[in-house]
């Protein structure tokens, strides 16, 4: 008989991983113990040589679906063979159980036992098990025990208890634990506070719920990390109601629908965006919606053509572009779909741009004149955590809000990084995520969002203390961005203050190349990348506007190497919000005198020449608020608004440029040539774009009445034609270039992406992307987690 | 004295000219018996300080504003009305003022002679003396045309403390009228703007107003003129040192259709837009009704309004949407930068 003792390090504790090595151990003969530690899990084993062998193998092998093994560990162990069958030892006080996990969808077993007449837990909308369920969103503090959640006031039933403590139990030491005798209720009222009892027929508020939403009402649905507006997608009346009250005219809605097949009536779904619906993160996936009167590929569905929803779910954008669709991740949400052959909506349940609720109460107050009906429960949403928004490109997932199913899983931090300090980077501004650094890795926050909202500044300052005491983290020192205006710049540099801590400041962009390098796990030492940042705004080292970058950079350091040529936003903040000052903008650098004299039949000039141009023009000429910035948001932004894509106003972020991709048929790309762009090198050895030519070109087409796909689809090709000119250039100067790196929020155009992407790689280039984090500014914090971590090892 | 012409060097040197500039005009307009006296320094009388109060109010302030001149003002009336109002949102009375003039050679003596006039008017307007004061002459380019230094001593009446550190939860936030005129009269005035707009300055003196006010309501919480850097500026500094938030309501905030037609197009917030006769009270919400009546009595707080109120927090302000959104307008960093990504 051989002995061994095993530490394996990871996800390792709270996901049921001990029952499963007991489960294991019994399995082959194995005897020993296995135990929690400070570093995770401890196994000590007997058994044959070969057995062992085998045991160690099935251990990585065989893991519990929530674990995640960072590393195992096996040395000789020399002592007896304990008496007795292999046994789990209970964790003593002193363990430390540090962190925690994402929220889980519902296993494939819980959703069986919900669906089965005879099982304890039928229609039970709360059911869980340590392979699935709530964790971060009901979690208060550490230790992750069930007193330390809003699990807290529920005592578990002899039957629960009894589960709990059973090894061979899928419930064992599941914390969120219980049933309809013990655990949290669910219940239906009106917007007055009273309760909607079932009807006969009923079997439960569920039902009741369901059969609201079928008569075309509007529904609050308390679920996991929030509270959902529900409609009946289908019901065209329901979903113009839905968007009234809300306030939300043009920003697609989220869909939920029950199974796979429900979706592939609307939407072509690839094996890997399958994948992504039904793992353990479910979360909303932009689907292509199949394109109108394209008969679906699917088996046994030759005949019948793609399912209509009404246009008002896409909100300003057309047929045939993007669903975004997720599937049932609670059992309440398995139960109330059940019956559903079309989609609900869901979407949060907020106002415009608000976080959504999280309480009943306010549920009550800020759905009044929006929901018609609460669906409610009472196990406390502690944390607010939103859906996570993902899109397959290119055949892996990309993930463009790290939310629930993903936060706060940690992130190993590349080769080098190991022996950080403990750090805290607090992120950007708009999509809000901190990071914590500890031990190598890093650990973002769930997407927060916008900092100049007052309820998410509030969950933003609750959020950053709860993960110190979760991670029980102190930071040595503290990273923001560079804009002083960003709050999250303020907090950083007021905590940096009251603590005594260095304070480290990351350029915006750089922050992006250090993010995509970081998650491509591109080691410490691994020499310099190109970094091209295609982004909305920056604050730049010269005090203006960043945002269309080409940076030479590694973790502590870089270079501008180019970038577009910065243009004015008139009106600052302004010319964001009316796409339209950036076209003139734009045409101002082109000559603005000329191109009215020699455009002026184009209804897009005349459409110019009705606003205030003459006070832009002084407020340039004078610098009044007309921020210069080579953002290529921007000149998005400028091209969808002379197009006419949401020219006078936009209503979320990044619209009008969103509204230009979606009318852009990919496969036209591969068929227009390119506008041209000028290459310049500056003086100083900067190069820069400059989109005149492009524009003269795009004036002209549009005067010969090309329509707006054939000149998008050339300004996307002159865009991919031009960056990758310059990318191959700076390439073949700087042999010290081993990479090139591509972050920022324009790489959520897909078009551009895609196609970057694919002449880059063509040239032979080795190209980092962005998967595990968003390529927005929900990745910054990452990467300046990443920046600090380097630089306090630099010194 | 003969109005033709421009102030030159000799203005400033000693000499005869300077001698009729002071004399013959400054002196001229301004004429008050402590100035007439002609000494090097103004000689106050104690007992017309402590007859009004237990506390003397001193501050100063400078005044540099291009263009000069501008609608409803010029430079000469804010210099008074500034210092002015800084005394009055003390709970002072403001009595005496002195006058530092830098005059950039070149500068026409008639616009010297209408800016002097608009000073001695504003003076006289709001009850006080200007009793002493200093003109200095320097070259082309080392001014821009004119700079006014004034200081103002006044008294504070027993019992007055209002303090920026001293808003409670529960107090209602007043303002006395439009706001953002002065920012944009002054942008507007700029020229070539090419902006249709007919804003004119606020600038006014505030003292009877104040007056007015601590007359219901001895015990205001806070009070400010609401000048550089507008009104989130000022509430900013209220709520950070008293350790409340102040939530605003924005379908109260009391601002003028061609203000908010200009800020939409200069992409400006006219939340941080400068004022010159605006002054900002957190008062207990009880004595609310009976400030506001008070004010409403005045010319200057005529319009006046409850926009906000004070609540439990950690020294934010927060603007709330006719919608039931909340944003939070803190103070700006520097210029107004787009943070959207
Ligand atoms: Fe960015
Ligand atoms: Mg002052
Ligand atoms: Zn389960
Ligand atoms: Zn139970």
């Amino acid at each position: 008989m051989e002995s061994c003792r095993i530490r394996i390090t990871g996800l390792v504790q709270g996901v049921g991983f001990r029952p499963n090595v007991w489960r294991l151990a019994r399995t082959h003969g194995i005897a020993g113990t296995v135990r929690n530690d400070s570093a995770g899990v401890l196994v000590e084993a007997w058994g044959d040589a070969s057995r062992l062998v085998t045991f160690q193998q099935v251990l990585r092998a065989d893991i519990p679906p929530l674990a995640r093994i960072d590393g195992v560990q096996v040395e000789a162990l020399d002592a007896p063979c304990p008496h007795g069958d292999f046994r789990i030892i209970a964790s003593e006080s002193g363990d430390i159980h540090t962190g925690i996990l994402p929220d889980a969808a519902i296993c494939p077993a819980c959703r069986a036992d919900i669906f089965e007449p005879h099982n304890r837990r039928y229609r039970y909308p709360f059911t869980n098990c340590t392979h699935c369920g709530p964790r971060l969103s009901i979690v208060r503090g550490i230790p992750y025990d069930r007193a330390n959640t809003s699990m807290a006031g529920f005592t578990l039933c002899p039957d629960c208890q009894q589960e709990y403590i059973d090894p061979s139990d899928r419930r064992f030491h599941a914390q969120p634990n219980a049933c309809a005798v013990c655990g949290p209720q669910l219940w239906l009222e009106d917007m007055t506070g009273q309760r909607v009892e079932p009807d006969e027929s009923e079997r439960d508020c569920i039902d009741s719920a369901s059969r609201l939403l079928r008569a075309g009402h509007i529904l609050a649905i308390m679920g996991l990390g929030g509270v959902h507006l529900t409609c009946d997608a289908s019901n065209e009346r329901a979903v113009a109601e839905l968007r009234r009250r809300k306030r939300r005219y043009q920003k697609p809605l989220a869909l939920m629908a029950r199974d796979l097949a429900v979706i592939q009536r609307y939407c072509h779904v690839s094996e890997d965006e399958a994948a992504l619906l039904q793992s353990k993160h479910a979360p909303i996936v932009l689907l292509e919606e199949t394109p109108p009167n394209l008969p679906l590929s699917g088996e046994g569905q030759e005949e019948q053509s793609a399912a209509l929803l009404p246009p008002l779910i896409r909100g300003g954008l057309g047929r045939g572009f993007l669903l975004g669709f997720m599937l049932p991740y609670t059992p309440l949400h398995a139960l109330l779909l059940e019956t559903w052959e079309t989609p609900l909506v869901m979407t949060s349940a907020n106002l415009t741009e608000e976080p959504q609720c999280i309480s009943v109460e306010e549920t009550r107050q800020r759905m009044q004149g929006i929901a018609d009906y609460l669906l409610l429960h009472n196990r406390l949403i502690v944390n607010r955590v939103d859906d996570a928004v993902t899109r397959v490109l290119t055949g892996k997932p990309r993930i463009l809000r790290r939310a629930r199913g993903y936060a706060p899983e940690p992130l190993t931090l590349p080769t080098g990084f190991g022996n950080t300090s403990p750090l805290l980077a607090m992120g950007g501004e708009l999509k809000n995520t901190f990071a914590l650094v500890r031990d190598g890795q890093a650990i973002l926050s769930q997407h927060l969002g916008d900092l100049e909202d007052a309820r998410t500044w509030k969950e933003y300052e609750h959020t950053l203390h709860l993960y110190q005491q979760l991670f029980e983290h102190q930071p040595a020192a503290i990273i923001v961005d560079q804009h002083p205006g960003y709050r999250s710049t303020q907090l950083g540099q007021q905590w940096a203050r009251e603590h005594a801590l260095p304070l480290i400041e990351a350029q915006h962009h750089h922050a992006h190349v250090a993010a995509c390098m970081a998650e491509n796990n591109w080691p410490l030492e691994g020499g310099k990348v190109l970094g091209i940042v295609l982004d909305g705004l920056g604050y730049g080292d010269d005090g203006t506007i960043w945002g269309g970058e080409f940076l030479l950079a590694d973790y502590t350091d870089y270079q501008r190497l180019g970038h577009f040529k910065p243009t004015p936003m008139p009106g600052g903040t302004q010319a964001i919000l009316q796409p339209w000052r950036n076209t003139w903008a734009h045409l101002q650098n082109l000559g603005w005198k000329s191109v009215e004299e020699q455009f002026s039949s184009l209804e897009m000039i005349q459409h110019l020449q009705q606003q205030a141009l003459a006070t832009l023009a002084v407020m340039q000429e004078r610098g009044i608020n007309s921020p210069l910035t080579s953002s290529c948001g921007r000149l998005f932004d400028a091209v969808a608004a002379a197009l006419g894509f949401s020219r006078n106003a936009i209503s979320y972020e990044g619209q009008a440029a969103i509204e230009l991709e979606a009318a852009t048929p990919p496969c036209l790309l591969n068929i227009v040539p390119p506008y041209p762009f000028l290459l310049e090198q500056t003086l100083s050895g900067t190069w820069e774009i400059d989109p005149a030519p492009m524009w003269y070109e795009l004036l002209k087409d549009l005067q010969t009445g090309y329509n707006r796909a054939a000149i998008s689809a050339q300004f996307h090709q002159g865009l991919i034609h031009v960056i990758s000119e310059l990318a191959g250039k700076l390439c073949e100067e700087m042999p010290e270039i081993r990479a090139i790196a591509l972050s920022g929020g324009v790489f959520q155009n897909a078009l551009l992406f895609k196609g970057l992407l694919k002449t880059l790689e063509g040239m032979g280039l080795n190209v980092l992307t962005h998967s595990s984090v968003p390529t927005n500014d929900g990745g910054l914090s990452l990467g300046q987690a990443a920046i600090g971590a380097a630089r306090l090892l630099a010194v | 004295m003969n109005l033709t012409g421009s102030i030159t060097l000799a203005h400033g040197s000693g000499g005869r000219a300077m001698h009729q500039l002071v004399d013959d005009l400054i002196r001229q307009t301004f004429t008050n018996p402590l100035l007439a006296e002609g000494e090097d320094q103004a000689r106050i009388p104690l007992t017309e300080l402590t007859a009004n109060g237990d506390r003397l109010a001193f501050t100063t302030d400078s005044y540099v504003v291009t263009p000069l001149e501008f609608p409803g003002g010029n430079i000469g009336t804010l210099a008074i009305n500034g210092t002015v109002n800084d005394l009055a949102v003390g709970g002072a009375k403001p009595l005496y003022l002195s006058c530092g003039f830098i005059i950039e050679e070149g500068l026409a003596l008639e616009t010297f002679a209408r800016i002097l006039q608009a000073m001695k008017l504003a003076a006289d307007e709001a009850g006080v003396q200007i009793v002493t004061g200093d003109t200095k002459v320097v070259q082309r380019g080392g001014a821009d045309k004119l700079f006014i230094n004034t200081a103002g001593v006044g008294v504070i009446p027993a019992g007055f403390s209002p303090s920026a550190g001293s808003a409670q939860a529960g107090d209602v936030i007043i303002v006395n009228g439009w706001l953002g005129d002065h920012g944009v009269a002054i942008l507007n005035a700029r020229g070539d703007l090419a902006l249709d707009a007919d804003i004119e300055t606020d600038c006014a003196p505030l003292n009877r107003l104040t007056e007015a006010m601590f007359a219901v309501c001895p015990d205001i919480h806070c009070l400010r003129d609401a000048t550089r850097g507008g009104l989130a500026t000022v509430l900013n500094e209220f709520a950070e040192r008293s350790g409340v938030d102040f939530v605003l309501k924005e379908e109260y905030l009391p601002i003028r259709t061609p203000v908010r037609g200009m800020c939409e197009i200069l992409g400006l917030d006219p939340l941080y837009l400068a004022n010159e006769g605006k002054l900002v009270a957190v008062v207990p919400a009880d004595a609310a009704p009976a400030v506001l009546d008070a004010m409403k009595h005045i010319p200057e707080g005529r319009d006046a309004c409850i926009i906000g109120e004070a609540v439990e927090g950690d020294g934010h302000v927060i603007l709330q949407t006719a919608f039931g959104g909340e944003r939070i307008v803190d103070m700006l960093p520097g210029e107004q930068l787009p943070r959207i990504c």
